[in-house]
């Protein structure tokens, strides 16, 4: 509770602020400040202390799992306003109302990893996405964002229809928003749950697929994603997308743990083979386009469907490795490209020739930028290989579908291919790489970044312990 | 303590050098590190300290279950000597080499040998897989900065191709991290006791198998190697051939041996006809090369697949070539890209067609390189003589039309091999060679040095054969007790 309304009043104190303080360049330390608190204030919930204490009527359900995300998801945004933030108050005069715009979406972020009715749902996932659509366009001279942010609009809006249209028929055929409660017909392992039921989870998957960009519900990614403002694009692909997945585990898993429904008979059709065709269309479509890419922005875009088709293994495998694991792949996923967008902010051409020679010029950026390469890569002492490693390690533990791995595996091959090309372009390709001047705390924040990638690396401990405080 | 110390010495030696901008300093201070790091490899292999002083065992990820442990057995011993051996040697024959970036080059090298040595000492799963990563990343970086004109791609193809391989390596490892008791282990000997039906024995040897397939490199799964050893500078390159193929060798070993032992009974046949072709292939086209390195790296190809048939042939004899031979090839190996760089630096060329009578300007040089010639066509009194000797023993034993086919390698080896000696070094001198002079001291000395190990190992086996007799007793003793079955 602490960090939904700790987020949303800051929400509403950094928009006080676009008119009470006139200094542009405290914004973002505002913000910081802010985010400081929201930390300070999810900390205290973890330990048990409430500031707020209102009663939800066990709409919303606090657990470490959530809690956990959520910490992760601010220490991210914090990560990303200290590395970024200056970036922001390059789009437009008001720069105060895009930090505003960031906390209610974190608000939407936290009320999603805590949500127990699907009305809650629903309100979790319009608060964090109606401040993206308005991100998105931003940009308000530049044509193609705001073609994005109308793209953008449009389908979510689309999806969140059919997300309403799911809720009221599972609430037609359970009489409950409460997310425990469900409707079995049959009995022993041919049980399965009301046809209303089925069809309204069916409903719920596939806008739930739509917002994690897994195929084939993907469309809009790459154009949202290339369109919008670099900085912002960066808060969208890491944050926002790990919080889907989080809101979708927890759909899945309630409804598996309240109703003791075999998984593969969830919703009367084969529950688990839909998502690995979910994770094999997802690998397929993210990885193949993203090689073919000539800009680091759309390619990024394409690795982020490619990587999200990894994080669908946690909706598959549904384990205690699935939940660690996807704590770990949030981290490790938003750490590395919020700092390769932070780099990418200042490159003055997208790319990948506007790489070329980037480690003689700024050796120091580069080697971090490596880092993050390689933490996407998935290769080991990076915070992306043990990422990896527990998606595919949850997926081994169900016993199940072994081949998946192995096919899945190829495609982390191919992943690399389209990830060194820039490192390719960074040392061993002459060029003279035009970037903007990079400030020496900037440079500082990035190599901490990457010590820190390193660091997840070769202790994942330090985030899983989060887990379990 | 000593395994730890043979990983930590060159990593932090070679973050160091990272540091370090002026070339000298660099150099100094990586020989320095692979002096200490080769003294204390043989400190290691004449067990002078306790039993204790070789294993160690600390936890590292205790979520997982996967722990730091390290150990050291005879094959362990000899592959770390090995390593140790072949940096010093490297770095003194390339010493006068000048590279652009010398801190991050050497520091490069020394990250790449401590992975290695993590490769021959770990005993848990995980750690096995991280140092078999940790070994190929700066060999990428290391080809792909200051290699030749194609680097960019052939590294890249170098890469991709092992990734692939150890990707897949990493799956078995989970599956088979699942099956072991409580489904919470990663250690070796845990590993070796885990109950596989044959069905899932056979899926899992190919996940392991390909990844060290791909490493040594086994017909069809070469085309990286010729490619790579080309472009790689060729300290590197000595690296790559001399010790990094070992990997594979190794991991065959240790890993694949004792834990699919139905598997390895099943697919020996296959895998030892895959071999063969390889050998014959490689030895076919090494024959029709101009460039030195290439001649080299196809001659290595068929020295890695008469090996890689040696230990599927599951006899005594021929795994005891393999212990002798690995050793063995890694030695003459290097002692041929030494004589390549020689040529190269002073020259400019690796083409025999623009080289010609240099043994009458270097004729020091031509006389080690005959030496080294020699022992690659393991001729008596060389040191690959009896480990080719007693692998070819090994697999006549397994099948006597399978040594006999292998055998005409042992021709073509002499025709290649031969045949470039003559066309580099004898005839009339032409105009590249007009000018030459013989090889630097510190070339002729790391030469002399090697010579001095291949002719004694060439009279006397034994300390190798001895060392590696436990390894080889333990392999062989899973296999067997399979057999009776």
């Amino acid at each position: 509770m602490n960090a939904i309304i700790v987020s949303a009043v800051w929400g509403v104190v950094m928009m006080f602020c676009s008119f009470l303080v006139k200094n542009k360049g405290l914004y973002r330390h505002i913000a910081t400040f802010g985010l400081i608190i929201l930390l300070i204030a999810i900390f205290l919930n973890a330990w048990g202390i409430n500031i707020f204490d209102i009663d939800d009527h066990n709409m919303l359900h606090f657990n470490n799992f959530g809690t956990a995300f959520n910490t992760i998801a601010i220490a991210c945004t914090l990560v990303y306003v200290l590395l970024t933030g200056k970036e922001v108050e390059k789009y437009g005069k008001y720069s105060a109302e895009y930090f505003t715009l960031i906390f209610f979406s974190l608000c939407g972020v936290a009320v999603l990893s805590a949500y127990n009715n699907l009305l809650m749902l629903f309100i979790g996932i319009e608060i964090m996405s109606i401040p993206l659509y308005i991100l998105t366009g931003s940009d308000k001279k530049n044509l193609k964002s705001n073609e994005a942010a109308l793209k953008y609009f449009l389908m979510g809006s689309f999806s969140t229809g059919i997300m309403l249209m799911g809720i009221a028929l599972m609430y037609g055929g359970t009489g409950s928003f409460q997310l425990e409660v469900a409707r079995v017909q049959g009995l022993g392992p041919g049980k399965s749950l009301s046809f209303l039921e089925v069809t309204g989870m069916l409903f719920l998957f596939v806008s739930l697929a739509f917002k994690v960009s897994a195929a084939p519900f993907h469309f809009w990614t790459p154009d949202v994603y290339d369109g919008a403002p670099t900085v912002f694009t960066s808060f969208m692909a890491t944050i926002v997308k790990a919080a889907g997945f989080v809101a979708f585990i927890k759909l899945l898993e309630v409804k598996v743990a309240e109703t003791g429904i075999a998984v593969d008979k969830l919703i009367g059709i084969n529950w688990q083979l839909l998502i690995v065709i979910l994770i094999i269309a997802t690998l397929l479509v993210g990885n193949i386009t993203a090689v073919f890419q000539q800009s680091v922005k759309r390619m990024l875009a394409y690795s982020s469907i490619a990587q999200a088709g990894f994080m669908l293994f946690s909706l598959f495998s549904l384990n205690d490795i699935a939940h660690e694991g996807l704590l770990l792949y949030a981290a490790a996923y938003s750490l590395a490209t919020i700092g390769i967008f932070a780099i990418l902010v200042k490159m003055k051409d997208y790319t990948f020739e506007g790489f070329n020679g980037l480690a003689k010029k700024q050796p120091l950026v580069a080697a971090a930028n490596t880092v993050f390469l390689l933490s996407l890569a998935g290769i080991p002492l990076t915070g992306g290989f043990f990422a990896k490693y527990y998606m595919l390690a949850s997926v081994m533990k169900t016993g199940t579908y072994t081949w998946l791995v192995v096919v899945v595996v190829l495609f982390a091959a191919v992943s690399v291919y389209y990830y060194f090309r820039v490192i390719q372009a960074m040392y061993f390709k002459e060029g003279d790489a035009a970037t903007e001047e990079f400030a020496p705390s900037f440079k500082f924040a990035l190599v901490a970044l990457a010590a820190l990638i390193i660091a997840i690396g070769i202790i994942p401990s330090i985030v899983l312990n989060l887990f379990y405080f | 303590m000593i395994p730890v110390l043979l990983i930590v010495i060159p990593l932090v030696t070679g973050f160091a050098s990272f540091l370090i901008n002026n070339g000298k300093g660099a150099k100094a201070l990586s020989l320095l590190s692979s002096v200490i790091t080769l003294v204390l490899a043989l400190v290691a292999v004449y067990s002078l300290g306790s039993k204790d002083l070789l294993n160690y065992d600390a936890a590292w990820i205790p979520a997982l279950g996967s722990r730091f442990s390290l150990s050291m057995d005879g094959m362990a011993k000899m592959l770390c000597l090995l390593t140790a051996v072949s940096l010093p040697l490297v770095l003194t024959a390339t010493y006068k080499n000048n590279y652009s970036n010398p801190g991050s080059f050497y520091g490069l090298m020394l990250l790449m040998q401590a992975g290695l040595m993590g490769v021959f000492l770990s005993s848990d799963a995980l750690l096995f897989y991280f140092f078999w990563e940790l070994a190929l990343i700066p060999a990428y970086f290391l080809a792909s900065i200051w290699g030749g004109e194609k680097r960019i791609a052939v590294t890249f193809k170098f890469f991709i191709y092992t990734f692939v391989g150890s990707l897949l390596m990493l799956t078995g490892i989970l599956y088979l991290h699942f099956k072991t008791l409580h489904g919470a282990s990663f250690a070796i000997q845990d590993f070796y006791h885990v109950k596989l039906t044959h069905h899932q024995q056979f899926y899992c040897f190919w996940l392991f198998f390909i990844a060290f397939a791909i490493k040594m490199p086994i017909f069809p799964f070469h085309t990286w190697q010729p490619d790579a050893y080309e472009q790689s500078p060729t300290a590197v390159t000595m690296i790559l051939s001399g010790v990094m193929v070992k990997m594979g060798l190794y991991g065959v070993i240790r890993w694949l041996l004792p834990i699919f032992p139905q598997a390895v009974l099943k697919f020996d046949h296959l895998v030892i006809v895959l071999s063969v072709i390889g050998m014959l292939y490689a030895s076919l086209i090494a024959i029709r090369q101009d460039d030195l390195k290439r001649l080299i790296a196809y001659s290595s190809i068929a020295h890695i697949g008469l090996m890689c048939a040696a230990i599927f042939s599951n006899q005594q004899a021929g795994m005891t070539g393999v212990m002798v031979q690995m050793f063995n090839h890694g030695v003459n190996v290097i002692g041929l890209w030494i004589v390549a760089d020689a040529i190269e630096q002073q020259l400019g060329t690796r083409k025999f067609s623009e080289l010609g009578g240099l043994a009458q300007k270097a004729p020091g040089l031509a006389i080690l390189l005959v030496v080294m010639m020699l022992a690659n066509i393991a001729l008596p009194l060389t040191n690959a003589f009896a480990g080719e000797f007693l692998m070819f023993n090994g697999l006549f034993r397994y099948n006597m039309w399978m040594a006999a086919i292998a055998g005409v390698s042992i021709i073509l080896a002499a025709v290649y091999s031969l045949n470039m000696v003559q066309k580099i070094f004898y005839g009339k001198t032409v105009a590249a060679t007009e000018h030459a002079v013989d090889a630097a001291f510190n070339i002729k000395f790391s030469l002399v040095l090697l010579v001095i190990v291949i002719l004694v190992l060439g009279v006397y086996p034994q300390p190798v054969i001895k060392l590696t007799e436990d390894s080889v007793q333990a392999v062989l003793a899973k296999i067997i007790s399979i057999k009776v079955q």
